[in-house]
């Protein structure tokens, strides 16, 4: 009997408290906008932080309330632009992708004997923590002789949510088929080598290089000396040396390919002839200085 | 009135809910990242507490009259669960904000257990409809003491150079600890 009373008890006691939940949640009811769901379906998911908002959600709360534009999801490119416009019921611009770009080439080759025949010289062997921030710091610039080079402990690697980065040789090289250029790696590079390119178009200039010609020749044997090879022979007048580094005007850059074919370091890459993020790969045509 | 007092006065410093009988870790240091948020959060316990000491009364009335105060304890979990999910309906139509900011760790509540403590030490210690509304609401202020205090002091941690080991949770953890240390002295501590 007593059995029966507690679970009557219980029972009713469970009763009354559902009874006043649902009367709250009618009285509480809030009403959010549908389209904050549709947003945040179009919305990749990966949560990169690439937009500048804490995650998804907040990028598509942000678009919700007018804060953000739309576009600026990386990594859903131009299908999700075009879709969340369709939501929002404006015209969103096209979005070209972007993919990252490492600028430097001083991914070291040995021969046997162990002596360096291409690439960054190394000034001493940095056996701390692995990590470019803490290695840029040792003996003032890092175990690199070349100031601006890329070190290659793969900070860039840690934070690719895509796998899309990887350290060649002591050189980070971007995968350009999984990179969704969120660009988290540039934000971490210590050397700020990491710049947003688009892919499979580009002539790119893969050295950051703003030392001397005599000190980046000692640094490295793929540095950009600044010698103007390339600014002499582009038809377009788009590339302009600035601190001893050649600098490509996109705006004007027709992708002709010649200043790839002149540079004497091979530093300049032509996607058309090669990948981008291979800096070993030798142009087919050859430098014809 | 004296009755009243002491229990304020125990409640808040000598049994200190958090830093005294470790009740309610959880949110603790969940939500002790800022000061406005612990004050919400504080705040939103004060208020779960306050409202499950009195339910409860009512509701241990009842289970005295039928000799089920064996259920006590499940009745009194189903209780503050309903209490918390209307608070949280509430806070989600008037304070946004502070909805936002509690997160997760308002649903927490729910299972936290110093809101279950002060209802059964209300039970225990055979207090009245007044003492009990005032042991849960001083028990909620002293959470709130403690969690604002804690959160004001991980403020300055955080821009503190300390180890890099020790950064985060275990530096946290530590002051969490020294302020216990601190609040054990107010232990014995008894006006009347």
């Amino acid at each position: 009997m007593e059995i029966l009373i507690a679970i009557g008890i219980l029972g009713s006691l469970g009763l009354i408290f559902g009874l006043i939940l649902s009367a709250a949640s009618k009285v509480f009811y809030v009403e959010t906008d549908p389209r904050l769901d549709q947003l945040n379906e179009c919305l990749p998911g990966a949560n990169c932080g690439g937009c500048g908002y804490p995650g998804c959600s907040g990028y598509a709360e942000a678009v919700l309330s007018g804060e953000a534009p739309i576009g600026k999801c990386a990594s859903g490119g131009n299908e999700c632009a075009q879709a969340m416009a369709a939501i929002m019921g404006v015209k969103a611009v096209e979005v070209t992708r972007k993919v990252a770009l490492v600028r430097c080439s001083g991914a070291k080759q040995y021969d046997k004997d162990g002596n360096l025949t291409s690439g960054a010289k190394v000034k001493g062997n940095y056996e701390g923590f692995k990590d470019c921030l803490a290695a840029s710091r040792v003996g003032g610039s890092g175990p690199l002789s070349c100031k601006f080079g890329c070190l290659g402990y793969g900070s860039c690697t840690k934070v690719c949510k895509y796998g899309a980065i990887k350290v060649v040789n002591g050189v980070a090289q971007v995968d350009e088929d999984l990179c969704v250029g969120c660009m988290a790696c540039a934000a971490v590079c210590p050397r700020n080598l990491i710049v947003p390119v688009e892919p499979n178009r580009n002539v790119v200039i893969a050295c950051a290089s703003l030392a001397k010609g005599a000190a980046t020749t000692r640094a490295c044997t793929i540095g950009c000396i600044g010698c103007g090879l390339c600014k002499k022979i582009c038809p377009q007048d788009a590339i302009t040396i600035e601190n001893n580094l050649a600098r490509i005007d996109y705006s004007k850059c027709d992708n002709c390919g010649l200043c790839a074919t002149v540079c004497p370091k091979k530093l300049i890459k032509d996607s058309k002839v090669e990948t981008l993020g291979d800096p070993m790969a030798q142009p087919v045509n050859g430098p014809s200085v | 009135m004296e009755a009243i007092l002491g229990i304020l006065i125990s409640a808040l410093l000598s049994e200190n809910f958090i830093l005294v009988k470790f009740y309610g870790i959880c949110p603790f240091m969940g939500v002790s990242k800022k000061i406005d948020t612990a004050l919400g959060m504080g705040m939103a316990v004060t208020f779960v507490m306050a409202l499950a000491s009195a339910a409860c009364y009512g509701i241990n009335l009842i289970l005295v009259a039928l000799n089920l105060e064996y259920m006590q304890t499940v009745v009194f979990i189903l209780a503050i669960a309903s209490i918390v999910q209307v608070v949280e309906m509430f806070l989600k139509k008037s304070v946004p904000a502070l909805y936002k900011a509690l997160g997760v760790y308002l649903p927490l509540i729910t299972t936290n257990c110093a809101v279950l403590g002060v209802v059964l030490v209300n039970v225990q210690e055979g207090y009245n409809f007044l003492l009990s509304v005032v042991n849960g609401a001083a028990g909620g202020l002293g959470f709130t003491l403690a969690i604002v205090l804690f959160a004001s002091v991980r403020e300055r941690v955080n821009k503190a150079d300390c180890p890099e080991c020790f950064r985060g949770f275990p530096i946290a953890l530590i002051t969490a600890g020294l302020l216990a240390l601190a609040f054990m002295g107010f232990s014995g501590l008894s006006i009347f």
